[in-house]
């Protein structure tokens, strides 16, 4: 109860900040938007797909992942200025939940997120991509995952590494080859045997798979209850190891 | 309502390719009785900041041990931070919030429900003369309402203890003393004080009880007055005739009521007696028997620098 509380306490709190910010609420609409408009028409033929429904049906479920990814790992910034200001340290005086002070936080995340993923698929809706609503709701549960999972790691280790110096390069070069190995943009069903050998062990190939699965009506899909797995349990270690940080962290 | 028992804690830190290790403290063993403002004075990096994190559960200290507001700081942690507020030395107020925001949400950590965190934030906001700019954005403030709203954060959930680390520093001569009124008020309420400082004179003149720390360790704890009589009583300077100092040497050395006796460098002599004011017509009297012409007398009652002086052979002035 009193967690449930706290959490909601924080929750709060960063979404009336992040709401007062519009420059931030612009660009979170904007980008996808522009993603959406621009590269996807190169993708038809890119795809080798035959209508332009079926080109969406495989890369917006992409464009989700990658945008749950990107939009949770670089959120240890904004608490890197927190943690400056002393707003952390503040709070850890408190009798506050410490995993309410994670997860407060990476919850505004994954909402954000789950509003862009909406915008998103009611534009590719007039586009033609047409998803069952029951299928479109699984797949928001697992990018709803993965951005809790990347958001905690990303505070955690923004906790540890304590400067904005440090985290960038750190997320750009986990970001990467996460980015590239996931098949995220173009399935990979084309790639050679060695690259689709390394994809297996990127867990983020999984959740793409298993996306793609849904937005293709396919329910009954391996992939599907794997992908699903895979996430839940890696934001479940994520969001343990980051709740530890907060309830350690040094200045 | 603190009682700390051999309290440490190391850092260790990477300076190019090897790790130092910082002893930030090492081993203090403190009392802080409820109802009074204590004073923690102390140099740069004596350790003041790193003592009162570990008061206020923020890092764990590596040895020893602490009951707080009659909590066991290792025990029950959660515990202490339910009775002690805390204000930091680098300031906590976010930018874009409101003090008024700040105060509400802070109650709320402490698991005030919404309606009483408002009535609390509006009366702190009053206390602190700060209903003017309750809702205007934290970074248009000045550094002294800043400071003030911090300080109101500390204490929104009326706790048994507030630790200040450095309330006052960056303030101007006035908020400063604007500043000791609301701390003084604090204690009125029936709240026990833990305060850092560098300044002598705030040391002096706002605490009832100070303990001066230097490298880690606690170089002496008392009353300022106590501090000040046990270290080296008063100073009477006498100013006679460089051609006379040899003569009033001889008169004045040996007379019971001087401890000690120097020449000064200027001319003149220094003694070092228990109480100046019953000194002083003594010496007059003295020289005046010797047939001695006197320039000058002054009496120096001695300084929290004298104390810090004759503990760690440095001045607080200086380092
Ligand atoms: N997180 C840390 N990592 C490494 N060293 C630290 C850390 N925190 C403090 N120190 C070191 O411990 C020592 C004591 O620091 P502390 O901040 O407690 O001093 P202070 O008395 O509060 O000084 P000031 O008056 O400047 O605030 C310093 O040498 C400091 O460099
Ligand atoms: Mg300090």
């Amino acid at each position: 109860m009193k967690f449930a509380r706290d959490t909601w306490l924080i929750f709060q709190r960063q979404t009336q900040l992040l709401l007062r910010n519009p420059v931030w609420v612009f660009v979170g609409v904007f980008q996808p938007v522009m993603y959406l408009l621009l590269f996807a028409p190169l993708l038809k033929p890119a795809l080798n797909a035959p209508t332009q429904a079926a080109a969406y049906k495989i890369f917006v479920p992409g464009l989700l992942v990658l945008l749950a990814i990107f939009g949770g790992l670089f959120q240890g910034f904004g608490l890197i200025a927190e943690l400056r200001a002393g707003v952390i340290e503040r709070s850890r005086v408190t009798p506050i939940s410490r995993l309410a002070l994670l997860l407060g936080r990476s919850l505004r995340d994954v909402v954000s997120l789950i509003v862009q993923a909406v915008i998103i698929t009611l534009l590719a809706l007039l586009f033609d991509l047409r998803v069952f609503l029951g299928d479109l709701l699984l797949a928001y549960l697992m990018l709803a995952l993965i951005a809790l999972m990347t958001s905690a790691v990303s505070y955690g280790v923004a906790l540890k590494v304590k400067s904005e110096d440090a985290l960038a390069p750190l997320m750009n070069t986990v970001a990467q080859p996460v980015l590239l190995l996931s098949g995220i943009l173009l399935p990979l069903t084309f790639a050679p045997g060695w690259l689709q050998g390394i994809a297996d062990w990127n867990p983020f190939s999984w959740a793409v798979d298993g996306t793609r699965a849904l937005f293709a009506g396919d329910l009954g899909s391996d992939k599907v209850w794997q992908g699903l797995s895979i996430t839940a349990v890696l934001a479940a270690l994520g969001v343990y190891w980051a709740a530890r940080q907060f309830a350690r962290s040094v200045r | 309502m603190i009682e700390t028992r051999g309290l440490r804690k190391s850092f260790r830190s990477r300076a190019g390719r090897e790790t130092k290790t910082v002893d930030a403290v090492r081993g203090v063993n403190l009392e802080v009785a409820e109802g009074e403002i204590f004073g923690f004075l102390g140099p740069n990096g004596a350790g003041k900041t790193t003592t009162l994190r570990m008061l206020a559960t923020l890092i764990e200290p590596d040895g020893g041990d602490a009951t707080i507001a009659g909590a066991d700081l290792r025990k029950d942690p959660a515990e202490v931070r339910r009775r002690i507020g805390y204000v930091p030395q680098g300031g906590s107020t976010w930018d874009e919030s409101t003090a008024r925001e700040e105060l509400v949400l802070h109650a709320r950590m402490y698991g005030i429900g919404k309606a009483d965190a408002q009535r609390r934030a509006a009366r702190a906001l009053d206390a602190f003369q700060l209903t003017e700019y309750a809702d205007r954005k934290c970074k248009t403030y000045s550094g002294g309402q800043r400071r003030r709203v911090e300080i109101a954060l500390g204490i929104i959930h009326e706790p048994k203890i507030v630790f200040l680390d450095e309330p006052t520093t960056g303030l101007d001569p006035q908020s400063r003393a604007h500043m000791w009124d609301e701390i003084r008020r604090l204690r009125a309420d029936g709240m026990t004080v833990f305060i850092t400082t560098h300044y002598l004179d705030e040391a002096d003149a706002l605490c009832d009880r100070i303990a001066i720390m230097d490298n880690g360790e606690l170089v002496a704890e008392g009353t300022p007055a106590e501090l000040k009589r046990e270290i080296s009583g008063d100073v009477v300077l006498v100013g006679i005739d460089l051609t006379a100092t040899e003569q009033a040497t001889k008169a004045l050395d040996g007379e019971p009521y001087v401890n000690k006796l120097e020449t000064a460098d200027e001319g003149g002599l220094r003694l070092y007696v228990d109480d100046g004011a019953t000194a002083i017509p003594q010496v007059l009297r003295r020289l005046d028997h010797a047939g001695l012409e006197l320039r000058s007398i002054e009496l120096h009652r001695p300084s929290l620098d004298d104390v810090f002086l004759t503990k760690t052979g440095r001045s607080l002035r200086e380092s």
